[in-house]
């Protein structure tokens, strides 16, 4: 192969054999096909796609519009197809989406760890923090996965029953098309971000146990309590560390100008989030006997 | 003194209170086939899990091949294969599509020659022509087989099986057997775990028997054997008389059964002691000199049956 890994092949004595220099993405796609090849997960997008074509068809076959007390997007429906994919995301993001990456998530390490594979994986070798990072970057690919599947079905259905054209934003301002569909899928990358934070609690969930599905009700039952303390008035002053308190202001996306104060302060959680979850994580993961 | 492929110092694990493994040194010398003995519950599966890095000592130091582990795990066990407690495999993807997964998280392996390799490893164990059915439709054997397949992916320094017969066949079980045998003919070291004598027996140049947490013997086949000495065995309707006689003729340790008696016989020849039992009037119905079976040798080390729980 390449020249520079001829002296390193020679230096090596009797067992020992160094890895390739070149980085290698062949673990990742394993991983992707891992994911993404399972039926559970595979019916699971196809349960959240049910969503969007739900709202759309029931919209347009109702007779009238939307009431003015129905929710913002749904209001906006008959005027711009984009917006059944934004009304599809705030419905989603109470408990569907959530649940998809709690699956996923829970599943990474327990799962391996359940049927005995992560032994397997371990002595190929992997080391752990290479597993721990394939396993996370697995679970944001299908954090985004499901997020823009949700969004495209949404927009998809939505301009071939309501048609597109300009955008009435929500502060009543009209954009053009292209600038409608950046705007949409932009709140569909932060909803993903969000949701990819949630994943990395899913990831330490499941360096904590070799059951996959209490892992996976773990992190269900954390994003789900973020919920409901974020809806209690007593306790606003934890409310800005909630790190549900911001997605369903994806909608500041839709204003003009963009109120980028409550999308950045939603970003920034889901990163520290990620980050000190991660670290927990590895930090469980590290030196834990595997005897599964 | 011989390289060492397996050394570990005073390795020790505890779980709570209770010591698994207890300050055992274990010492497999490159290109043998190490016979690792021992009841079930005796520590030997958390001591292979120990050399691969999967659990981490309590006290004590592992090396493969002079690496010490878990700290250059990523070099060497590139080198190792593995079997620990049995086959694990993702049960809805097919043969080869498990071992494409674990082809592609070794990062020593050469991508481009990925698909031969994995076809290789498979017809070695005689799995290619179920290579594409689901691992979950897989008969207990075959799924042996491809975790044995997926230990041969790349080739080895040394092979760590632990039980690597069990589920299989007669038939299976020969196959490994000379599988075995074929690579320490290449100079693969290998450490074989097993409860079952006969099969170690038959195919280890060393040995190793743990008992309750301790490794209680280490050496060569042949050592090992001399523990035991050759012992008489008079068979008789008199089992009485039959062992005045050879306590008589100097054979010490005697002891009588219902269908006769056995000493150790020392130095005293064996025809004699027939001649003298026909001699005394003891009617001899059959006779025999042999050194203890390795199970004699086994159960005289762990004092007890092979398959209880230590």
């Amino acid at each position: 192969m390449s020249a520079a890994e001829a002296p390193t092949a020679g230096a090596a004595g009797l067992g020992i054999r160094r890895p390739n220099a070149t980085f290698s993405a062949r673990f990742f796609r394993s991983e992707l096909r891992l994911v993404f090849g399972r039926r559970r997960n595979q019916a699971g997008l196809a349960v959240l796609t049910a969503v969007p074509t739900f709202i759309a068809i029931a919209v347009k076959t109702t007779l009238s519009q939307p009431g003015q007390d129905a929710p913002d997007f749904f209001r906006s429906i008959t005027d711009n197809g984009l917006f059944v994919a934004l009304a599809a995301l705030t419905i989603e993001m109470a408990f569907f989406l959530p649940l998809a990456v709690s699956v996923v998530a829970g599943d990474s390490v327990a799962g391996e760890a359940n049927i005995g594979t992560l032994r397997y994986l371990l002595t190929v070798p992997v080391t752990r923090p290479r597993l721990l990072a394939v396993k996370y970057a697995g679970i944001v690919v299908g954090a985004f996965a499901a997020t823009f599947v949700v969004t495209l079905v949404g927009m998809l259905l939505g301009l071939v029953l309501f048609g597109g054209g300009s955008m009435t934003l929500l502060s009543g301002t009209q954009i053009g098309f292209g600038a409608g569909l950046l705007r949409v899928l932009g709140a569909a990358a932060y909803l993903a971000c969000g949701l990819s934070a949630l994943g990395a609690v899913g990831l330490f969930a499941s360096t904590l146990t070799e059951q996959p599905i209490g892992a996976m009700v773990a992190t269900v039952l954390f994003s789900t309590t973020c919920y409901i303390l974020d809806s209690i008035p007593q306790v606003s002053w934890l409310h800005p560390y909630l790190l549900t308190h911001h997605w369903l202001d994806f909608g500041d996306l839709l204003r003009d100008p963009i109120a980028w104060n409550n999308i950045l302060a939603g970003l920034y959680l889901a990163a520290g989030y990620a980050i000190v979850f991660f670290a927990a994580a590895w930090s469980r993961f590290a030196g834990k006997d595997v005897t599964s | 003194m011989s390289d060492l492929a397996v050394r570990t110092r005073g390795l020790t694990k505890r779980f709570g209170s209770q010591t698994v493994v207890d300050a055992i040194d274990l010492e497999v010398p490159d290109g043998a086939v190490y016979g690792f003995l021992g009841p079930n519950g005796s520590g030997k599966t958390t001591t292979i899990r120990m050399l691969l890095g999967l659990v981490a000592p309590s006290a004590g130091e592992v090396e493969l091949f002079g690496a010490d582990i878990p700290a250059r795990a990523a070099e060497v066990l590139p080198t190792v294969g593995s079997l620990v407690e049995g086959p694990a495999f993702h049960p809805y993807l097919s043969g080869r599509s498990n071992l494409q997964r674990l082809d592609a998280a070794d990062r020593t392996a050469d991508p481009a020659t990925a698909r031969t390799r994995v076809d290789a490893a498979l017809d070695r164990v005689g799995l290619l022509a179920a290579a594409g059915k689901r691992y979950r439709a897989y008969s207990l054997g075959m799924r042996q087989r491809l975790a044995i397949a997926a230990a041969l992916l790349t080739p080895k320094d040394l092979l760590v099986l632990d039980e690597p017969t069990n589920g299989l066949d007669p038939q299976g079980t020969r196959e490994v057997r000379q599988l075995v045998g074929s690579l320490a003919g290449d100079g693969t070291t290998v450490l074989v775990s097993s409860h079952l004598l006969a099969e170690v027996d038959q195919m280890c140049s060393h040995l190793g028997v743990m008992h309750v947490g301790r490794l209680v013997a280490q050496g060569s086949a042949a050592e090992l054997r001399g523990h035991g000495v050759a012992e008489a065995t008079v068979e008789t309707e008199q089992p009485g008389e039959a062992a005045r006689v050879m306590r008589e003729l100097g054979l010490t340790d005697v002891r009588t059964t219902r269908t006769g008696a056995t000493g150790t016989i020392g130095v005293v020849a064996p025809e004699k002691v027939v001649a003298a039992c026909v001699h005394a009037g003891v009617g001899v119905t059959g006779f025999r000199v042999g050194r203890p079976t390795l199970e004699d040798v086994f159960v005289s080390l762990t004092g007890e049956g092979f398959d209880v729980s230590g």
